[in-house]
């Protein structure tokens, strides 16, 4: 087997840990809501955080996103976004939560 | 000059075989993984709107009566599965494997794309017959404003796909087609990576909280 | 009428059009709003008129309006952004009229008020200052880091179309219907279909939302261009400051255009499809609206006011003849202010009723910002500080910000205090302090890169005596309207009011208008100012192309520049690499050999779309549905069928451009080299004589 080959199927393994991971990370958090209901806060955290997890592994495995690999720009950016994201989405939620709060709306 | 590292840009990189596809591609990909980040900050914000409307029901339906989580589970398993076959058509392309290989990924891929959208449109239609229609509520505004905007990238995915197919045949595996085909696989994944968003906020979220 | 039972043309019909007004009712009202639609269609005829008459289509086309070359672009953006500048102050001094005719005069409606300061503020934020700085970073951002274009020629063409069209919206306007009365930022509920049924609402839209496209696509080229097409050596630290700004300026757009094209569209769907965003009833938050407008109304205005402080550092470094003080400093401080621009937005709403902590945090977080923006004051001065200085027009711009900024920053972290905030908000002091910062923050910075950069772009200096008037002009122009303002404001005065009672107001209302008429007479002076630099241009040629002694790469090729800028790809080694060079006697290089340059071809693709798109936000805003599905359908072909396009290169022969080349290097060899006493005299050609100490 030569080394072109070799290489294919490491890569091809990539994307297949990358599907398996996801897969199995998808039917825990359905199988949680089937099995607990998704009606307390706590399965939602556990939903929440699988979901992270499963983010975390498509980047990874399917987007070629880490420390190691990818170019320093990409990775850069990627955390960079997140920051603006994370300003972005927490603070609409903690101002208007707070506007909805004093103004008893029923909206919130 | 340093020779070209192997890892330049986000996704599958094509390698030293196709070193003249690999440099075209490095600063085009990078102009679009910008172009996602940009995208995803629309998302984010459709997400921060839908959360600051979960309660806003206004006394219509509310996500209880609306959502049918199997049909959200078979979409979940089809979106997934078309991440992997667009990532395979990759690597038929990187690997120089015959074209019919890289048509049949792309087949598959679209097919998966053409069921999920189907399965998407016929949820919106049992919604709708059950009251669920944008102009009932905010937090029902939101909804539309956010899951068909997914829906609407995922068949601009699938018109991309199709483009290409068309373009692999016309013209062929020259560098620019091959460029286009990473740029659609890094799309197609990008969107899979928002499916997670929705299902986890949209979905459970709404359950949970609404 | 609702938007399903609209007939073949929609809701167009015969009383869009102003004339029908002026018929039914001739007043004062519709006299102007008749004569605003009359300057646009005049010019829009004379325009036609003076180019067929002068057989320019030709070359229009071929030259520019299908044309990829970066620095075309760049000068098409800036002609875009003076015509909609001319348009955009006219409504200031007509506005400023209708408030100082005094308590309770004035000749305009209150509608046709509410119209002018919702265009004035649109056409400036978006199709003046945004194209003007995006202009002036398309002609020179690949000319700094040493590229031969931007890293995607075809999408720069495609983001002047759009901004273009969505401008043209704003003309249209003028002729067909009305303009929304809801103010720049278009707040819900106001603008909502339950209390604004009419057109007006749509033209906004619209307009935002295809411009924003064309906007977040210039972002992603320049951040992509100055990632990765930098010249060999051209290590981030040694970027000029300007290519810093427009870095940062870049992702500024990339991440905060987003929300405003979420506003926008949730707004269109509320509108169009009776959604409930932003509307009072079904769980509607309009609160939401201000919270997703500001998102992007904060991060904006530090995208135009950054590449602004690029412009004076360079001009300061320049005309001090010296390196620019505190570089490490000004590129930490550059990215400060993008970051924390996005952790304020609330400032804008701290009367939304949201509790005092928010309000706190918001207003601690907005007095930061004043923190890197002082630290850039600091080392701008100390770029003076013992510099040889000249004080041409663009160092007299920059001096004329360094002051007045210093006190619109000031009123700034004023307001950023909530509890004063909750006094002066809605209130002319508002106005008096964003015009304060706008205007010799970002127009002079504009004006001065102008004035500097103009015989880069076409190879003539611009008339100095003109400048300085209009430096003048501008200066004492904005003092005399904008600073009463602050008074007025603290006294109690609304703004956005076309009539008032309070007759202590008066006197400066009358100073305000005298100062707008200043400012008219400034922008006359600018016209001026090139119409007699064109006339004289025998006696201010510089094709050697260094008419400042300046120090960044774009001096050190020809004015104007060739088609592919560079001949040989620059390796850099300094910071300010060609004031290096030329210490070293090194600059002007004999290049050994040369070779085949691979440049993009000519391309209708953005001119299609620019109409295509145009005519698309037409039939939206008068429900022509369509018409707008055609228009939909023939933009996704048109570019469809460009990606299908193979021979989008054209190969420039080393022949040619040792040819060329050589030629421009006799030129210097057979230059005379002037010292800077003569920097405005005919016989500064541009080459500069280095030695600063024997000139004085």
């Amino acid at each position: 087997m030569d080394k072109r080959s070799e290489m294919h199927r490491r890569e091809r393994r990539r994307y297949v840990i990358g599907y398996g991971g996801s897969l199995l990370l998808t039917l825990t958090v359905f199988a949680i809501a089937y099995w607990f209901g998704i009606e307390t806060k706590g399965v939602y955290l556990a939903i929440g955080l699988l979901g992270l997890a499963q983010l975390i592994v498509q980047l990874v495995y399917f987007l070629h996103i880490d420390r190691r690999r990818s170019s320093r720009e990409d990775l850069d950016l990627v955390l960079f976004s997140t920051l603006v994201l994370l300003i972005i989405i927490l603070g609409t939620v903690w101002i208007l939560g707070n506007l909805a709060m004093r103004m008893h709306m029923p909206g919130m | 000059m340093k020779p070209a590292p192997t890892h330049s840009y986000p996704g599958l990189n094509l390698g030293r075989r196709h070193a003249s596809a690999h440099k075209a591609t490095e600063v085009v990909t990078f102009g679009f993984w910008v172009f996602l980040m940009s995208d995803l900050v629309y998302f984010g914000l459709m997400f921060g709107v839908y959360i600051t409307m979960i309660d806003a029901q206004a006394g219509g339906p509310g996500p209880r009566e609306l959502f049918d989580l199997y049909s959200i589970f078979a979409q979940t398993l089809i979106l997934l599965t078309s991440s992997l076959t667009v990532g395979l058509a990759m690597l038929a392309l990187k690997y120089n494997l015959p074209r019919g290989r890289i048509v049949l990924w792309f087949g598959v891929t679209l097919l998966l794309g053409l069921s999920f959208l189907v399965l998407e449109i016929r949820d919106f239609m049992s919604m709708a017959e059950k009251g669920g229609i944008p102009q009932r509520s905010g937090f029902l505004s939101a909804f539309y404003g956010l899951v068909p905007l997914h829906g609407l990238h995922v068949a601009a995915g699938c018109v991309w796909l199709v483009v290409l197919g068309i373009q692999l045949r016309v013209m062929g595996m020259t560098d620019l087609v091959i460029s286009r085909v990473v740029r659609l696989a890094l799309f197609w994944h990008f969107l899979d990576l928002i499916w997670i968003g929705i299902i986890t906020i949209v979905y459970f979220g709404g359950l949970t909280y609404g | 009428m609702t938007s399903a039972e609209s007939g073949f043309f929609g809701r167009l019909n015969w009383d869009a059009f102003p004339i029908a007004g002026l018929i039914q009712d001739p007043n004062t009202n519709e006299i102007v709003a008749n004569a605003a639609a009359g300057v646009v269609i005049v010019g829009v005829a004379a325009v036609l008129g003076l180019l067929t008459w002068f057989r320019l289509w030709g070359p229009l086309w071929r030259d520019w309006l299908t044309s990829a070359d970066h620095k075309k672009i760049g000068i098409m953006y800036i002609v875009f952004a003076i015509v909609m500048l001319a348009r955009g102050v006219l409504e200031g001094v007509v506005m400023r009229a209708q408030q100082a005719a005094g308590p309770g005069e004035g000749f305009l409606e209150a509608e046709h008020f509410a119209e002018l300061f919702s265009t004035h503020g649109t056409i400036m934020i978006f199709f003046v200052a945004v194209p003007f700085v995006f202009g002036l970073a398309n002609f020179l951002v690949p000319l700094m880091i040493g590229a031969r274009d931007v890293a995607f020629p075809v999408m720069n063409q495609i983001s002047l179309g759009l901004t273009v069209s969505a401008g043209m919206m704003l003309m249209v306007s003028l002729v067909v219907g009305e303009f929304s009365t809801g103010g720049w930022t278009a707040y819900p509920p106001y603008t909502g279909a339950a209390f604004n049924p009419g057109v007006g609402p749509d033209y906004w839209i619209w307009a935002i939302v295809v411009s924003g496209i064309g906007t977040t696509l210039t972002g992603i080229n320049f951040a992509v261009t100055i990632y990765k097409l930098r010249a060999p050596g051209m290590k981030f630290m040694r970027l000029p400051m300007y290519c810093w700004t427009i870095i940062c300026s870049s992702i500024l757009i990339v991440f905060a255009m987003p929300p405003l094209g979420v506003a926008a569209l949730l707004l269109a769907a509320d509108r169009y499809l009776d959604f409930h965003f932003f509307t009072n009833d079904l769980g509607g938050n309009m609160m939401n609206y201000a919270n997703l407008f500001w998102l992007f109304g904060h991060p904006e205005v530090y995208l135009l006011v950054l590449p602004a402080y690029g412009i004076y550092s360079e001009v300061f470094a320049t005309f001090s003849a010296k390196r620019l003080y505190g570089y490490n400093s000004l590129v930490i401080a550059t990215m400060s202010i993008a970051v924390l621009s996005f952790t304020v937005w609330l400032h804008h709403f701290f009367t939304m009723g949201q509790s005092a902590l928010i309000n706190a945090v918001f207003g601690i977080a907005t007095m930061l910002i004043a923190i890197p923006t002082g630290v850039k004051v600091y080392d701008w001065m100390a770029t003076l500080y013992r510099g040889r200085i000249r004080f041409s027009v663009p160092m007299l711009y920059g001096l004329a910000f360094l002051m007045l900024f210093v006190i619109g920053g000031l009123s700034g972290v004023i307001l950023a205090n909530p509890t004063v905030d909750y006094q002066v908000h809605n209130t002319l002091f508002l106005v008096a302090h964003f015009h304060n910062v706008l205007l010799p923050g970002v127009l002079f910075g504009l004006l001065a890169g102008y004035n500097y950069w103009f015989p880069k772009a076409f190879g003539f200096r611009l008339d100095e005596a003109w400048g300085r008037t209009s430096v003048v002009l501008w200066t004492v122009g904005f003092m005399l309207t904008f600073l009463p303002l602050y008074f007025v404001g603290l006294m109690g005065m609304p703004r956005r009011s076309y009539s008032w009672e309070d007759p202590s107001f008066h006197p400066y209302m009358i100073t305000a208008v005298i100062g707008a008429l200043v400012i008219l007479a400034a922008l006359l002076s600018v016209v001026v100012q090139l119409w007699v630099s064109i006339r004289n241009r025998e006696q201010s040629r510089v094709p050697v192309g260094d008419p400042w002694d300046a120090r960044t790469l774009e001096w050190s090729i020809p004015a104007p520049p060739p088609p592919y800028n560079f001949a040989i790809i620059p390796h850099v080694t300094d910071r300010d690499d060609f004031a290096a060079a030329k210490e070293r006697g090194e600059a002007y290089p004999h290049p050994d050999q040369y070779e085949d340059i691979t440049m993009p071809r000519n391309t209708g693709l953005g001119f299609v779309l620019c109409v295509l798109s145009g005519v698309w936000m037409f039939a939206l805003v008068w429900w022509i549905w369509w018409l707008a599905a055609l228009m939909t359908v023939m933009m996704i072909l048109s570019f469809i069928l460009w990606t299908f396009q193979t021979d989008t290169e054209e190969v420039i022969s080393a022949e040619d451009v040792r040819r060329q080349h050589e030629a421009w290097l006799d030129l210097v060899r057979n230059a005379t080299p002037v010292n800077r006493d003569h920097e405005g005299a005919p016989e500064n050609t541009g080459l500069a004589r280095p030695d600063l100490e024997a000139a004085t």
